[in-house]
C-alpha cells in the first residue's frame, strides 16, 4: 500500500512537470507580446526592450522554462503580467470559491443521480424507469451554459426564487451548484441503477427476502449500501469535469472563482494566471484520481492495488 | 457505412457484424430510432440550407425589429422569431447545423484516427514507445480539457478549421486509451500469435486481423464521441472563442444573444433545445450500438 502510494505520487510528480512543460510551450507559441502589453501602447520601442530583459523573454526558450521551474520549486507561480500581483496569491483568493462550487455541485450530483439511479433499478423496465434513464441522458447531453441560463430564466427572472448571479449566501450558491452537477448526476444515474441491479440480484437479499424482512428495509438496510460505496469511490473521478466545467459555470453565474480567473487571464493573454491556474487544475486532477484509485480497495477488499 | 462495419469475413473467432443487422437491431430501440430520427433530419436541412431555410442567414430584416428596435418573437413570418439584428432565427439555425455537424465528424474524425493511432501502436508494440505514448496519454487526461482548449483556441485565430483541430486534439485521449486496453489483450490472443509465427508481417496484422476486431469499439466511439464535439463546440462558440460570426453556429447564436435572455428568451433557449437534441441523439445512438456490438464491453454508468 505504501509503496503503492510513493509510485503513483512520483508518476503525478512527473505528469505535472510534463504539463508545465507542455502549458509552457503552448503559451510560448502565443502571438502576442507580453512587454508591450505591460508598457502600453504609447511606450518607446527601448521601454518595451528593457521589459523585455527584465522578465527574460528575450532567453532562448529552455532558459525560460528552466527559469520558471526553479521558481515553481519555490512555490512561485510568477507575478501577473496585467495586476502586478503574485498568481498564487490570486488563486488563493479564489479557490475557496471554487471549492464552494464543487462542493454543491457533488451534493447536487449526489442527492439527484442516486435518486434517480435507485428508483429506476426498483422499477426496473417500468414506464419510470424508462423516462428517469432517458432524463440522465438528456442531463449528459445538455451543454453546462444552456442549463445556467435556463436554471437562472426560470428560478431568478421568472419566479424570483435565487439571485441572478453573484456570490455570498447559500441562495447564491445554489443555482450554480445545480448547473455545475447536472452533468454529473445523469452519470450517477445510470452507475446507480447497474449497481444497484447487481446488488439485487445476489442471494443475501433473496435470503434477506426470504427470512421474511420487508421490502423497503431490504433495499435501504441491505441493498443500499453495498450499491452505493463503489459509486462514492468515484467520486474523485468527478474534479476533471468540473475543472473543465468551472469556467463556464463561474462565467454565466459571475462567481468569482479560479474559472473565472482563468477566463479573464486568457482574454487578456495573461500567460502566467493561465500557466498558475492549470497547474492548479492538473493538480487536483491527479490528487482526485489517486484519491479514488485509494477509496476503492477500502470500500471493497475485493479490488487489489498493483 | 457497411463497409465499415463489416470487417473481413473469418478474420477471427468472433463472428462479424453485419451492418444491415445492425440496422435491423437499431430500429428495435426507440431512443436509437428517434436518435436516427433526429440526425437523418439536421443533415438533409444542413445539406439542403439554401433550399429550406425561407430566408438569408445574413440578412437584416427592416420588419424584423419592433419599433423600439427589439426582436421579435416567434410567430408567422419568422417561425423561431428574429435575433437583435432582425436576421431570421430559423434561417440561422438550419445554417448553424452545417456548422455543427462539419465539425462534429472532422474533428471527431481527426479525434479517432490520432486515438487508434496511437492506441493501437501502444498497445501492439508496447516497449519504449508503448510506454511513451501512453505516459503521453496519461498526461493529456489530466489536463482539464476545456481549458486547455480554450487556450488552444484562444492562441490560434479562430475559424472552422482551426475549431475542429482544437476540438480533436483534446479529444483523441478517451479513444486511445480503450483500443490500447483491447489491443494490448488482443496482441495475446492465439491467433494472433500464429498469424505471427506463420511469419506474417506487423503491418498485415494490424489491417488483416487486429482492426477489423476493434472495428465495433471505433464505431460506438466514434459516434459518442460526436456527441461530445457538438458540446464542446458549442461552448467554445458560447465564450465567443469558437465559430466566428457572421457564420453561424448554434452556440454563437446563444453568445451573440445571451445578454437580452431575460427579455427574448428564445434567442437561447430555441439555439439551446438544438444543441441538445444533436448531442442526444449521438448519444443515444452510439449507447445502442454499443450495446448490440459489443455486450461484454460496458461505458461508464452501465
Amino acid at each position: 500500500m505504501t509503496g503503492y502510494v510513493i509510485r503513483r505520487l512520483g508518476q503525478a510528480v512527473l505528469i505535472l512537470f510534463g504539463i508545465s512543460l507542455v502549458t509552457f510551450v503552448l503559451l510560448y507559441l502565443v502571438p502576442a507580446d507580453p512587454a508591450r502589453q505591460i508598457a502600453g501602447r504609447s511606450a518607446t520601442a527601448e521601454t518595451v526592450e528593457n521589459i523585455r530583459n527584465q522578465l527574460g523573454l528575450n532567453l532562448p526558450f529552455y532558459e525560460q522554462y528552466w527559469r520558471y521551474l526553479q521558481a515553481l520549486l519555490r512555490g512561485d507561480l510568477g507575478r501577473s503580467y496585467l495586476q502586478k500581483t503574485e498568481v498564487s496569491a490570486l488563486i488563493a483568493s479564489r479557490l475557496p470559491a471554487s471549492l464552494l462550487l464543487m462542493a454543491g455541485a457533488i451534493a447536487c450530483e449526489l442527492a439527484i443521480g442516486l435518486a434517480m439511479g435507485m428508483l429506476a433499478a426498483v422499477r426496473r423496465g417500468s414506464f419510470l424507469d424508462n423516462s428517469l434513464m432517458i432524463a440522465a441522458f438528456v442531463g449528459v447531453s445538455a451543454p453546462q451554459f444552456v442549463i445556467g441560463i435556463l436554471l437562472l430564466y426560470v428560478f431568478a427572472v421568472q419566479l424570483g426564487w435565487f439571485p441572478i448571479g453573484g456570490y455570498g449566501t447559500f441562495h447564491h450558491l445554489v443555482l450554480p451548484s445545480l448547473t455545475l452537477g447536472l452533468l454529473g448526476s445523469g452519470w450517477y444515474a445510470r452507475m446507480m441503477r447497474s449497481s444497484m441491479l447487481d446488488v439485487l440480484r445476489q442471494d443475501y437479499i433473496r435470503t434477506a427476502h426470504a427470512k421474511g424482512l420487508r421490502g423497503r428495509k431490504v433495499l435501504f438496510r441491505h441493498a443500499l449500501p453495498n450499491a452505493i460505496l463503489p459509486i462514492i469511490a468515484m467520486i474523485g473521478i468527478d474534479i476533471g469535469m468540473f475543472m473543465s466545467g468551472i469556467v463556464v459555470v463561474e462565467s454565466v453565474f459571475g462567481w468569482p472563482g479560479i474559472g473565472q480567473l482563468a477566463w479573464q487571464a486568457i482574454q487578456r493573454i495573461d500567460i502566467p494566471i493561465i500557466m498558475g491556474v492549470t497547474l492548479v487544475s492538473a493538480c487536483a486532477i491527479v490528487l482526485g484520481n489517486l484519491l479514488a484509485d485509494l477509496v476503492a480497495p477500502l470500500i471493497d477488499p475485493r479490488i487489489k492495488l498493483r | 457505412m457497411s463497409a465499415i462495419i463489416a470487417p473481413d469475413a473469418g478474420a477471427g473467432p468472433r463472428r462479424p457484424v453485419r451492418a444491415a443487422s445492425v440496422l435491423q437491431r437499431l430500429l428495435r430501440r426507440p431512443p436509437a430510432v428517434f436518435g436516427l430520427l433526429v440526425i437523418v433530419l439536421t443533415v438533409l436541412a444542413a445539406v439542403f440550407a439554401p433550399l429550406v431555410t425561407p430566408y438569408d442567414p445574413g440578412e437584416q430584416f427592416f420588419e424584423g425589429l419592433t419599433l423600439e428596435g427589439a426582436p421579435l418573437p416567434p410567430n408567422g413570418q419568422f417561425l423561431f422569431g428574429t435575433d437583435l439584428l432582425g436576421r431570421d432565427l430559423l434561417s440561422r439555425l438550419v445554417y448553424g447545423a452545417q456548422t455543427s455537424l462539419v465539425i462534429g465528424v472532422v474533428a471527431n474524425g481527426v479525434a479517432v484516427l490520432i486515438g487508434a493511432l496511437v492506441g493501437i501502436t501502444a498497445g501492439y508494440f508496447r516497449g519504449l514507445v508503448g510506454a511513451v505514448l501512453m505516459r503521453f496519454t496519461d498526461l493529456m487526461m489530466s489536463f482539464p480539457a476545456l481549458l486547455l482548449a480554450i487556450v488552444l483556441a484562444a492562441i490560434f485565430k479562430p475559424s472552422l478549421w482551426i475549431v475542429a483541430m482544437v476540438i480533436a486534439m483534446v479529444n483523441w485521449v478517451q479513444v486511445a486509451r480503450v483500443l490500447y486496453t483491447e489491443t494490448r489483450s488482443l496482441a495475446e490472443r492465439e491467433f494472433i500469435q500464429a498469424e505471427r509465427s506463420l511469419g506474417a508481417g506487423p503491418g498485415l496484422i494490424l489491417w488483416r486481423h487486429v482492426l477489423p476486431h476493434l472495428l465495433s469499439t471505433i464505431v460506438v466511439w466514434a459516434t459518442l464521441g460526436i456527441s461530445t464535439t457538438v458540446l464542446l463546440e458549442a461552448t467554445l462558440s458560447f465564450l465567443g472563442i469558437g465559430v466566428q460570426p457572421p457564420t453561424p453556429s448554434w452556440g454563437n447564436i446563444i453568445f451573440e444573444n445571451q445578454t437580452y435572455f431575460a427579455s427574448a428568451p428564445w434567442l437561447v433557449f430555441i439555439p439551446g433545445a438544438a444543441i441538445i437534441l444533436l448531442a442526444l441523439a449521438f448519444n443515444f445512438v452510439g449507447d445502442a450500438l454499443r450495446d448490440i456490438l459489443d455486450p461484454t464491453q460496458q461505458g461508464r454508468g452501465n
